[in-house]
């Protein structure tokens, strides 16, 4: 116990030092006796257990195939699984705890931008890395967070031109769940809705995990819009979708185009609900590639359920496992700052196609595709990117290709003023 | 304004729903039942089983739903509550325990989790009920559009307040019962036997909530936790209503769900609740009975 406590007391100071002398001290113990130590951080109880148990069980899964087949730098890789118990403040403890005592030199981990925030300082100050894997609002720029999960841009940039464009419906309706990820993206909606000659009639919100949708639907009904583009999220989603057709709505003549109903959702309202409706992922079940019915296929014997649906934020924490594998064979350290700098540029083909990590804001460049939803619960791909699209994190507030906001040297605060 | 009051009358109705069994064990019998909500969960819980093993629809599952979730009362109050009657903190406590036990017992699967076991349809997820198509969409009739599974939620509301006033109220038993929440000792002293009185009531009132789980899990989402926010508005109606009173519960659902409904199409669904609370907090401040109070001695 007393050796445990000194070794605590020794990491903290050290870690602290590491701030500021670039070397990992902890380099020997990160990868003693032929393995590297990594955190895997996601809620395995508590409400949100439903969505992070499978982002938890697809890190595992990448982790395991990538021991099967000789590990990294032949040495295998071992996961120390905590549980953010849906608790940002357990998120902070647990992140702690793997970066003070286990010295892992990454952990994967998060779902919600809640607990993202929450473990922040802890990497920031320990100069540790996090891999990132949801589709979130974009607004951050870190070196230490690899995000690999899709920023507004890459979920919109398609989707609201298209819905403009091919759909021809041009009066929005844009509801959401009432927290910062709706209403950023809701933002950037708006803006390239009337950079595409659209119009949006009304911006409304529902409490986070409320489910009474009468009142919100029947609003929808009378608002005379042709379109809604919904950034609901969570368990909300079914009652919204379900009220939707029993208030006598249906997708042919107002569709919901969202952006968070994934494949999840799907299968717990019934199909039936959510034919016809349209969804932007980078990534669907259906892509219709070998590379990912393989992948379904080898994550429903690692789950051991033959009916296990993937989706988005799942796949992200597949392939950012073996992106970050990518980084420790090139890198000539296994420490946090080499990682980093060698994850910069790494390229992946990921089930959902070519994925590669921006080296100016360390996020992933990727596919942008559009679902129909079909009857058998699954999307069918009738809009994708011809190639992946650049991540911008800032592209609400002006941020463009050309015009970074977040580069390697961090966040370039006098253009957010702008 | 005919379908914001349509809507109105379903939120009251949802509210009532739930509030039904609640003013039953807690204003009859002084327990605060924090495992309440996991009634409810529990009942929609048959219905996702029942539907995925027996193959049944949710018809068949609100009978099967109230058995198995006033056995499963009986079983609480039978084991917890009925050591802790006249001790309303205590009771808190322990129902609120056996509620997370309740909710862990699904999302663990019994603990079969574990072994590498897995119950088609129980676990952390969240769980799929079949709708049949009668309940689906709307009800066209005389050029106004009625939401179906809504108008079947006022009907079962409507069938099951019916029959717990006519339990409590023309019936034997409801007379031992009101006699009970008036005065325990007076009603042991003329013989009615209060402890199995008690424990019947109580799971009566699971009973409800079991039923009130199979109305949700039509149109809200199934998971282990969904319960635990309905307990809360629940007991906003009973206390609002004036505890111990079935008149009361059945007008507060109604008043509650009618200003959440208007005050949501005027405005939005997040001031409505803001609303609703504040009208609660009012009146519990002006008529601390709430509006219909017994006189009990």
């Amino acid at each position: 116990m007393a050796v445990d406590r000194r070794k605590f007391l020794k990491g903290g100071a050290l870690a602290g030092g590491a701030l500021i002398t670039s070397p990992w001290v902890f380099s020997t113990g990160a990868h003693a006796a032929g393995e590297i130590k990594v955190g895997v951080l996601f809620s395995l109880t508590g409400g949100l257990s439903i969505v992070e148990k499978s982002l938890h069980d697809a890190t595992m899964m990448a982790i395991s195939e990538i021991n099967a087949a000789g590990g990294v730098k032949g040495m295998k890789i071992a996961a120390i699984a905590e549980d953010g118990a849906s608790d940002p403040k357990t998120y902070n403890e647990k992140a702690s705890k793997l970066v003070i005592q286990d010295r892992v030199p990454t952990v994967f981990g998060s779902y919600t931008s809640a607990s993202r925030k929450a473990v922040l300082p802890v990497f920031e100050k320990r100069n540790n890395l996090y891999f990132y894997p949801t589709y979130y609002e974009g607004f951050e720029c870190s070196k230490n967070v690899v995000y690999t999960g899709a920023v507004p841009n890459q979920q919109l940039s398609n989707f609201i031109p298209w819905i403009i464009k091919t759909l021809g419906k041009k009066k929005f309706f844009i509801v959401g769940s009432n927290y910062i990820y709706p209403r950023e993206m809701a933002k950037v909606s708006k803006i390239l809705i009337e950079k595409n000659g659209g119009e949006w009639i009304a911006d409304e919100y529902l409490e986070l995990g409320h489910s009474e949708w009468g009142s919100m639907v029947n609003k929808i009904k009378n608002s005379g819009c042709d379109v809604v583009l919904s950034n609901v999220v969570g368990d909300s989603v079914i009652a919204f979708y379900r009220e939707y057709k029993n208030q006598g709505l249906t997708h042919d003549k107002l569709p919901i185009c969202a952006t968070v109903t994934s494949e999840i959702e799907i299968a717990a309202m019934g199909a039936d609900y959510a034919v016809g409706s349209y969804t932007s992922f980078p990534y669907f079940q259906a892509i219709d590639t070998d590379r990912n019915k393989a992948f379904v296929e080898r994550y429903r014997a690692f789950v051991k359920d033959p009916k296990a649906v993937t989706h988005h934020a799942l796949e992200s924490s597949y392939f950012q496992v073996f992106l970050w594998k990518q980084a420790v064979e090139k890198a000539a350290e296994v420490t946090p700052t080499a990682i980093r700098e060698a994850v910069k540029g790494q390229e992946f083909d990921a089930p959902n196609g070519h994925v590669k990590i921006e080296a100016e804001n360390l996020h992933a460049y990727l596919t942008p595709r559009i679902a129909q939803w079909q009857p058998d619960g699954q999307g069918k791909i009738i809009d994708a990117y011809k190639e992946p699209v650049m991540p911008l994190p800032y592209v609400a507030y002006g941020e463009t290709p050309t015009n970074l906001f977040c580069t390697s040297k961090g966040l370039d605060a006098a253009k957010l003023k702008t | 304004m005919l379908e914001v009051l349509f809507i109105g009358l379903s939120l009251g109705s949802i509210l009532l729903l739930v509030a039904l069994g609640l003013a039953i064990t807690y204003g009859a019998m002084g327990v605060i039942n924090m495992a309440h909500g996991e009634m409810v969960m529990v009942g929609a819980y048959v219905t996702v089983l029942s539907g995925l093993w027996l193959g049944t629809n949710i018809f068949v599952a609100i009978p099967l739903a109230f058995i198995v979730t006033a056995l499963l009362g009986l079983l609480i109050e039978r084991i917890v509550v009925r050591k802790l009657y006249g001790r309303l903190l205590d009771t808190l406590l322990a129902t609120w325990g056996v509620a997370i036990l309740i909710q862990q017992a699904v999302r663990l699967e019994f603990g079969l989790t574990f072994f590498g076991m897995h119950i088609q349809g129980l676990g952390p997820g969240l769980q799929n009920v079949d709708v049949p198509g009668i309940l689906q969409g709307t009800l066209h009739i005389a050029g106004v559009d009625i939401n179906r599974y809504r108008t079947f939620i006022i009907l079962v509301t409507a069938v099951l307040t019916l029959a717990t006033w006519f339990l409590l109220y023309r019936t034997v038993a409801g007379t031992q019962v009101r006699a009970i929440i008036r005065n325990s000792k007076m009603a042991a002293a003329c013989g009615i036997d209060v402890e199995r009185v008690n424990a019947l009531t109580f799971a009566f009132g699971s009973g409800l909530a079991g039923v009130a789980g199979v109305m949700m899990s039509g149109f809200k989402t199934v998971f282990p936790d969904m319960g635990t926010s309905m307990v809360v508005d629940g007991f906003l109606v009973v206390v609002m209503g004036g505890v111990g009173s079935l008149l009361g519960s059945v007008l507060s659902a109604g008043i509650l769900g009618e200003i959440n409904g208007v005050v949501a199409a005027g405005t939005n669904d997040i001031l409505a609740r803001a609303v609703v609370f504040g009208v609660v907090i009012a009146i519990i401040i002006l008529k601390p009975k709430g509006l219909f109070a017994l006189k009990g001695r």
